[in-house]
This record gives structure tokens, C-alpha cells and sequence, in this order.
């Protein structure tokens, strides 16, 4: 069912209490954007985690308000352009160290499960959502998923973005369990940053006549920074 | 008061159409009124809007029910929904398509109506030409203004002017302007009557040069 | 300047001329262009000083402004329907606090179901929030009743919403008058507040009264709607004079005199109604049209003079009270409270459901065969259907998936349009 924009994973409580009472054995499932998921409805899922409901909730990323027409939202990462963060002025783009880390917020729930995933690895995903099925207690996945629309980027190359994300270290794909982090995918390939921002138009201006270094490199600086926090190696297959 | 409706599919700029159809009205000096048909414009899915001309300010704010003219982006919506519902029995159509009128199999469709008021243009390939991307509206306002002599290629580049700048200014204006010249020639000078001297069903456009 | 411009972006150009200091938005079809446009101004520092904030809720959106507007800046958001909803508890809180604070609101429909498309459901469920109301008729109006609403909001320390018809206006190009900076700094002075956070004369806003004073204090709140009644006409005369715009500022009035049969009715409706007049005074009947522009206050006077003359009047509502039937016709008829006037409802144009100038016609036409609730060109086949599935079975599903099973598609435009 669909209720409201920021209420899914209270709904599913809702869900997951009445399955209860009526002595069903019902699993629920909640979902919803990253808008829905880490600003509006960011309230209603912190107290699912903390009452550790059953429930599992899967958050679909793509880093913007899209159904409105490409708004910024806590998780649009710094320096997009995006409907309500041009690229005009000083700082163009969306401003550093806004972005809602959800994973790491549901983490500091010592939920009993928490895994990031992308469309680019969709065994990988299902993996996880049948790990997460096996579970009992409030669960949370954040998949990555490109928008064509909202980045500017061309439709063939979804998954080929969604890639580059993991593969730049921009966007660390792992599981934790009770707060701890117990399982990273490696990368294969590590690519810089700028291959991942160059063929998105929501980063054009990073990429003008001459290109705005310190940005990309600050930018470089959080992939990197990832990669040491989630000890993510480097692998040759 | 001069109604049109614009059909296409989300991603088309067919909102963005009707918009530059009423500021090139604006611009000749009259009264105009744009607006989608508000719906959710998913990339791909059929969408229409409206635009009003009139020498009053316009006052209204119900949709379009009667169209003086059509504007189709696209051919492939001449199958899937009811393009000329309500057209006005001497409405006028423009279609974007690279084939003539009696080709595109609606010869059905069109029974009783001027053939001299229904007419393609190749307006994504005049914008390929011009432009290299497809952006066909201003190629269509173009073959609106010379057939309906309702706004001036002035204006509609006037238009383009707010809209636009530098080369894809330009690009347009010239695309714009082929697909004028090419229908006024058919049309000649004075809408009315002028109208009716285009030998039935003879191809506006030179396929081949267009195909260029 | 003359322009054929976007509602939206007239919109959003008019209040960066009243330089409000503090913007926050959220976004909400059909609102998003208006706060788009804004956040392109801001961040652009074409707008100084103006901090323009991306909120993560409307409940947010709204408290922003009421921190903004406590703190003595001149403070605008804007917001439609759900999002309307989201922050009502800060709404009642402005109002409560006496904050003067404009706001936006693109009218759209409530759901479930959820529903994008224009009526007046999200800003009438907040008429008695203590906030003023405004309906602007086109663009041209929701342009300058935004630049007056920061003038009037400053004034009786009131907050003002201007409501304009989502889509229907936000998303309509047509032509608007824009005045000059100069025309709208000389007309709205600084905002000189009643009550502000200052380290340097501190005070507490916010505090609990309890039943020693809490009546007085809303019928304060009362008293300054009251003053509004004429602050606004008189904002409306002090506006029309530098811009040639001459408006009541209360109400507006289109072929009254003789009218037998007056339509009441708010916002973007009014100029289908204008023109369905004229064509059916040409037949002879005499009708006229009553626009509500400001519906709280409410112009008791105002409306009950316009309709003195009047045999048959018909509301024609874009929201419904479900159970009772018309909000605006209840107003309404304590305006005319002792004439001999029958007053009708007329419920139209829910979820975007065009109104038709025929349909209006013939509603007209047939007036004094009008049920005391009508609703305009509704698809009684549809409800049959329904009712007869709900008789037949009590396992019926829901109501809003069965209707869509039976019309085939959401939203699709041509079907939208031509309802019968
Ligand atoms: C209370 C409320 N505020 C605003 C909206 C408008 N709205 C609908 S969807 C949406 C953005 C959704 O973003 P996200 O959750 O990231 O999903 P996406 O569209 O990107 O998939 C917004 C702002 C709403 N429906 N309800
Ligand atoms: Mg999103």
C-alpha cells in the first residue's frame, strides 16, 4: 500500500503490530526514496529502528527529489547541481557536508542489519535482501540507483554509473550487523572520482573551461576517505 | 480567439512549445495563454498542452475543447490516442513527420477536412540539419506561422530569443525559418483564401532536400 | 514591464521584490517552480541579504519561518496540499504567535487519494488557522497580492496566505504587469516589528496562557482580522494608485448591478465565469459573479451589499466539506442572514476536474432547479458502479482502485478534459 510521502516505515510498524496480534507470521516490507527515507520520513524510521520492529525497509537512492522535478534532498551529495542547488554563484551546486549518511545513522541504531547495494550488482543485492529476509528485527538496505533524468546522464549508461559510485569509493557497498560493520565488496577496478562525475551534467560545471580542482578533489578526498573507513581493498580478478 | 493543442510525449517539450507559440503571439502583439494539461509528465508518456491567442486579454481557464489547430510532435501518436478530438471542422494540423499527409495512413481521420489546412513538416530532421539534436518546435511554429499567418517568423524567433542564445539560437532561428519559407511558398501571401489555391494533397515539403 | 511569463516565475520575481530576508521551502507540486526559481535568484546573489534554506519537511519549512519572522526578518515559504498539512501545527503556531509571515500556497487537492491536480481543499482546511487568506483570480493578481501580503502581514502582524490555483495558474504563461524595485521598495517599507528576539532588549515569545487570558488573546487575534478589513482595501487603493491596478482588495465584482443570478466563487474559476456571463447576457439572463479575494477576514459587508440586489445565488466551491456540503456557501449565507435569497451549493472542479464554461452555463440556466448541493459534471455512472459493488459484496476493495479499474487510466489528458 502506499500512504504518504514520510510515513512508510511507521505504516509498516502499523503492519507488522496488527500481523502480530493476529498471531500471522506476515513479513513486511517497507520502501521509499531517499527523500522519503533521510528527510521527511527520517522521524517514523529512527523509531522503527529503536523499537527494533520487524521490518524490513529499502531505501531507493537516487539522490534527489525526482518525482517533483529533480529538488535537492540530505542525501543530493555536494557540489550536484540540482533544481534548488544551481550551478550559479560562489559555491555552485549543493554545499559540502550535507549529506545524510543513512546507513551510518541506521547503524548507530545497532539495528540487527544494515547493507548498502547498487543496480549494478544485482546478485549481490538479492543476496541481501534474502540475507536480510532471514533476519528478525528492523533491517535497512540503501541501494544506489541512477537517475537518467536527474543527473543528465545517458539511460545506457545506468548501471555503468552505478558502477563507478562503488568503484570510485564514493559509494562503499557493505553489510553490519548490531553496528559493526562485517562485510565490504571489494573493488575491482579503482577508478578516480572524476570518471564517475564527467559523464553526469548535474557535475558540468565542475568540468568547464578550466575545471574546478578543488572541488573534484575534495571530492576525491571523501572517496578516499571511505575507503579507509570501510577498509575496502582493491582486488584483481 | 484562436486555440491550439500540442501533442507529444513527455520529453518532447511540448509544454515548452505551447509557451513559445503564446510569447510569440505576445510579441505580435496579442493576447495569449499557455498551459500543460497538468499531468505527470513521465518521459515517454503522451502529453498535451494548450495555447490561446486572442486581440482581448483572455479571461478563461477551461482546457481546450474545440482546437482551431493541432500541433503533433510525433507521428506515433496518431494511432494510440484521439488527436482530433474536437478539431474545429476547419482547424488547422501541422504533423512532424518526414512523410506527406496521404503516407501516414489517417487519410480516415481527415475525411471532409481542407487538405490545404493539413500539412507536414520534417521538423526533427530540419532541426538535425540546423541544430544536431532534435528539437523540433521551433521548425513547427515556424510552418504554424506561415500557414496560419496567426503570429509572424519574427515573432516566433522573437520567441526563441527568450528562450535561447548563441548557436541553438541561431540553429533554431534557421530551422524556424526553412519550414516558414517552404509553407508560405505553398500558401502564399493572406491565409484565407490563399489556403485553398494549394493544389489538394501536394507535398509542402522537398523530401529530398529535407532528408539532406 | 509587460511579460509573458509563468505564473510561477511571476510569482517568485514579485516577492523577491518585497526583499524578504529568509526564504525556506520545500518542494510540493505545483509550488516547485516558484521556490526553483527563488533558490536560482538567491543563488545567484541577485537577492541580498537573503538566506534561502532547503528544509527537509514542510513542518520544517514552516518553523524556519517562524524563527526567521521572531527574529525580525521578512520571511516567505511556499507549499501546497500534503505539504500544507505536514506543517499545520507551525501554521496555528504563526498565527498564534501573531508572526507575519507570507506564504504561497498552490492550490491542490488532499488525498488519499493522492492526487496532483488543483483545487481548494489544501487552503481551505486551514481557514480558520488564524491566518489571513487571499485568492488571486489570474497571474496578474497573484503577483500583486503577494507584494501587498508582505505590506499587510507587517501591518496587523498577522500572517497572509495567497492562494493561487495550482497548475491552472502556477503553470500557466500569460501576460503580467511587473512593477519596477522602485514602484515596491517605496511602497513596502522595512518590516518594523511588533516583537523581536534582540539580546539587547531581551524578551520570551511563546509562552503558556492558561484560562486567565488564552480567550483575550484569540480574540485579539479576532480583532486584528477584524482591523484587516480595512487594511486591505486600503493596501489594495495605496497599490492601485502606483500601479494603475485598481482593486476592491476584498472582493471583486463583474456585471452586479442588474444581476438577477450572482455565481460567488474564488481564484481562477472567476474568468471562466466572466466569460460564461457575457455569453448568457446575451441571451438575456441576468447574471453576475461575485469574487471572493479575501476569505479571512471574511467581507461580511462587503459580500451581503453585492448580493442585496440578487434573487437566486450559487457558491461554486473547489473544496467540499464532506458531511455538510459547501464551505464557502456557509459563509456565504451569513453574509445574506435575513434577505429572501436562496442560496445554492455548487461543488466543481475536485482533483482537477476541468469546469467547463458549457457546464457552468447550463448550471446557470437551470438555476432554480438546483438541488441546495449540486456537484457540477460528476461521472454519476461511475459512483453507480461502485455503489452496486459495494451492495453486492462486503469484500469490496478499495474504492479509489475499483473507480481507476473502471476509467482505464490515471490522468489521461483528453479523458480529463472531456468529462461527459
Ligand atoms: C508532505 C509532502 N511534502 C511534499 C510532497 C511532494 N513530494 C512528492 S514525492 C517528493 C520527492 C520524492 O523524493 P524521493 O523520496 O527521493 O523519491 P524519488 O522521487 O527521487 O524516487 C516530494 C517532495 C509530498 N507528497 N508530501
Ligand atoms: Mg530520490
Amino acid at each position: 500500500m502506499h500512504s504518504l510521502f514520510g510515513n512508510a516505515a511507521a505504516v509498516a510498524t502499523g503492519v507488522f503490530a496488527a500481523m502480530r496480534a493476529k498471531g500471522r507470521d506476515t513479513r513486511v516490507v517497507a520502501q521509499a526514496g531517499d527523500g522519503g527515507t533521510v528527510d521527511i520520513g527520517l522521524g517514523p524510521l529512527s523509531g522503527m529502528f529503536e523499537r527494533n520492529d520487524d521490518v524490513l525497509f529499502i531505501c531507493y537512492d537516487n539522490e534527489a527529489y525526482m518525482n517533483t522535478g529533480v529538488q535537492r534532498s540530505g542525501a543530493t551529495p555536494p557540489a550536484a547541481r540540482t533544481a534548488t542547488t544551481q550551478a550559479v554563484g560562489e559555491h555552485p551546486g549543493n554545499v559540502f557536508g550535507q549529506g545524510k549518511d543513512l546507513p551510518r545513522i541506521a547503524m548507530a541504531h545497532e539495528i540487527p542489519y544494515v547493507a548498502t547495494a547498487t543496480v549494478a550488482d544485482l546478485r549481490d543485492l538479492e543476496a541481501k535482501v534474502e540475507k536480510a529476509m532471514a533476519i528478525r528485527g528492523a533491517r535497512y538496505i540503501h541501494v544506489l540507483v541512477p537517475c537518467p533524468l536527474g543527473w543528465g546522464s545517458a539511460s545506457k549508461d545506468t548501471i555503468l554509473l552505478a558502477r563507478l559510485a562503488q568503484q570510485s569509493g564514493l559509494f562503499p557497498v557493505f553489510e553490519a550487523e548490531f553496528g559493526e560493520v562485517t562485510a565490504v565488496l571489494p573493488i575491482r577496478r579503482r577508478v578516480p572520482v572524476t570518471e564517475y562525475l564527467q559523464p553526469q551534467k548535474r557535475y558540468a560545471h565542475l568540468f568547464g573551461q578550466t575545471p574546478d580542482t578543488e572541488t573534484i578533489e575534495r571530492i576525491q578526498a571523501q572517496a578516499d576517505r571511505n575507503l579507509s573507513r570501510y577498509h575496502i581493498d582493491e582486488v584483481e580478478i | 480567439m484562436f486555440q491550439t493543442r500540442f501533442h507529444g510525449r513527455g520529453g518532447q517539450g511540448v509544454v515548452t512549445a505551447a509557451e513559445l507559440l503564446s510569447v510569440a503571439a505576445f510579441r505580435a502583439g496579442r493576447h495569449a495563454q499557455a498551459f500543460p494539461s497538468f499531468g505527470s509528465e513521465r518521459t515517454g508518456a503522451p502529453v498535451v498542452s494548450y495555447c490561446r491567442i486572442d486581440d482581448r486579454p483572455i479571461r478563461s481557464r477551461e482546457p481546450v475543447v474545440v482546437p482551431d489547430a493541432l500541433i503533433i510532435q510525433d507521428t506515433t501518436l496518431l494511432q494510440q490516442t484521439d488527436v482530433f478530438a474536437g478539431l474545429a471542422d476547419d482547424g488547422y494540423i501541422v504533423i512532424n513527420s518526414t512523410r506527406d499527409v496521404p503516407e501516414l495512413g489517417i487519410g480516415e481521420m481527415l475525411a471532409g477536412r481542407d487538405p490545404a489546412r493539413v500539412i507536414t513538416v520534417p521538423a526533427t530532421r530540419i532541426a538535425m540539419q540546423h541544430l544536431g539534436r532534435p528539437l523540433p518546435n521551433l521548425v513547427l511554429l515556424g510552418a504554424f506561422a506561415a500557414l496560419t499567418g496567426l503570429v509572424g517568423l519574427v515573432d516566433v524567433q522573437a520567441a526563441a530569443g527568450e528562450r535561447f542564445q548563441g548557436a541553438v539560437l541561431e540553429g533554431n532561428c534557421a530551422a524556424a525559418r526553412q519550414a516558414y519559407d517552404v509553407v508560405k511558398a505553398h500558401v502564399g501571401e493572406g491565409v484565407g483564401d490563399a489556403m485553398a489555391a494549394v493544389s489538394a494533397g501536394a507535398p509542402v515539403f522537398d523530401r529530398k532536400d529535407a532528408d539532406a | 514591464m509587460r511579460k509573458q511569463i509563468e505564473g510561477s516565475a511571476a510569482v517568485a520575481q514579485a516577492v523577491a521584490l518585497a526583499r524578504p530576508e529568509v526564504i525556506c521551502a520545500y518542494p510540493i507540486s505545483p509550488q516547485t517552480h516558484i521556490v526553483e526559481a527563488l533558490s536560482a535568484i538567491v543563488k545567484s546573489g541577485d537577492l541580498q541579504p537573503c538566506e534561502f534554506v532547503n528544509v527537509e519537511s514542510e513542518f520544517a519549512a514552516m518553523s524556519v519561518a517562524i524563527g526567521a519572522s521572531a527574529a525580525g526578518a521578512r520571511a516567505y515559504t511556499a507549499t501546497a496540499s500534503q505539504g500544507l498539512l505536514f506543517m499545520v501545527e507551525a501554521v496555528y503556531n504563526a498565527s498564534g504567535l501573531g508572526l507575519p509571515i507570507v506564504m504561497t500556497v498552490a492550490n491542490r487537492a488532499i488525498g488519499a487519494p493522492i492526487n496532483i491536480w488543483n483545487d481548494h481543499s489544501d487552503s481551505m482546511s486551514q481557514r480558520d488557522s488564524g491566518w489571513i487568506q487571499l485568492y488571486a483570480e489570474d497571474n496578474q493578481e497573484a503577483v500583486d497580492l503577494h507584494i501587498q501580503a508582505f505590506k499587510l502581514a507587517e501591518t496587523v502582524s498577522l500572517p497572509v496566505m495567497v492562494c493561487m490555483d495550482g497548475f491552472i495558474l502556477t503553470h500557466a504563461v500569460e501576460e503580467v504587469e511587473m512593477p519596477d524595485q522602485a514602484t515596491v521598495d517605496a511602497f513596502l517599507p522595512a518590516f518594523e516589528p511588533r516583537q523581536v528576539l534582540d539580546p539587547a532588549e531581551p524578551v520570551s515569545i511563546g509562552a503558556m496562557v492558561g484560562p486567565e487570558a488564552f480567550m483575550e488573546v484569540r480574540y485579539l487575534a479576532h480583532r486584528r482580522q477584524m482591523e484587516a478589513l480595512e487594511v486591505i482595501p486600503a493596501i489594495a487603493a495605496e497599490y492601485g494608485a502606483v500601479t494603475g491596478r485598481v482593486r476592491d482588495g476584498l472582493i471583486s465584482r463583474y456585471r452586479l448591478d442588474d444581476a438577477e443570478i450572482v455565481v460567488v466563487a474564488l481564484g481562477s474559476v472567476i474568468g471562466t465565469l466572466q466569460d460564461t456571463v457575457d455569453a448568457l447576457r446575451e441571451q438575456g439572463v441576468l447574471v453576475g459573479v461575485l469574487g471572493i479575494t479575501s476569505f479571512r477576514p471574511f467581507p461580511l459587508e462587503s459580500v451581503r451589499d453585492a448580493l442585496a440586489g440578487a434573487r437566486s445565488v450559487v457558491v461554486l466551491e473547489k473544496a467540499l466539506a464532506v458531511g455538510i456540503g459547501g464551505i464557502v456557501a456557509n459563509n456565504v449565507r451569513t453574509a445574506v442572514a435575513g434577505l429572501a435569497i436562496d442560496v445554492r451549493t455548487v461543488i466543481a472542479g475536485l482533483g482537477g476536474r476541468p469546469i467547463l464554461g458549457e457546464s457552468l452555463a447550463e448550471m446557470i440556466r437551470g438555476v432554480d432547479d438546483l438541488d441546495e448541493l449540486t456537484f457540477l459534471d460528476l461521472r454519476t455512472e461511475l459512483v453507480e458502479r461502485e455503489l452496486q459493488r459495494n451492495r453486492a459484496t462486503r469484500r469490496s476493495g478499495p474504492t479509489a482502485e475499483n473507480l481507476l479499474r473502471d476509467v482505464g487510466a490515471v490522468g489521461d489528458p483528453l479523458s480529463v478534459r472531456m468529462p461527459r
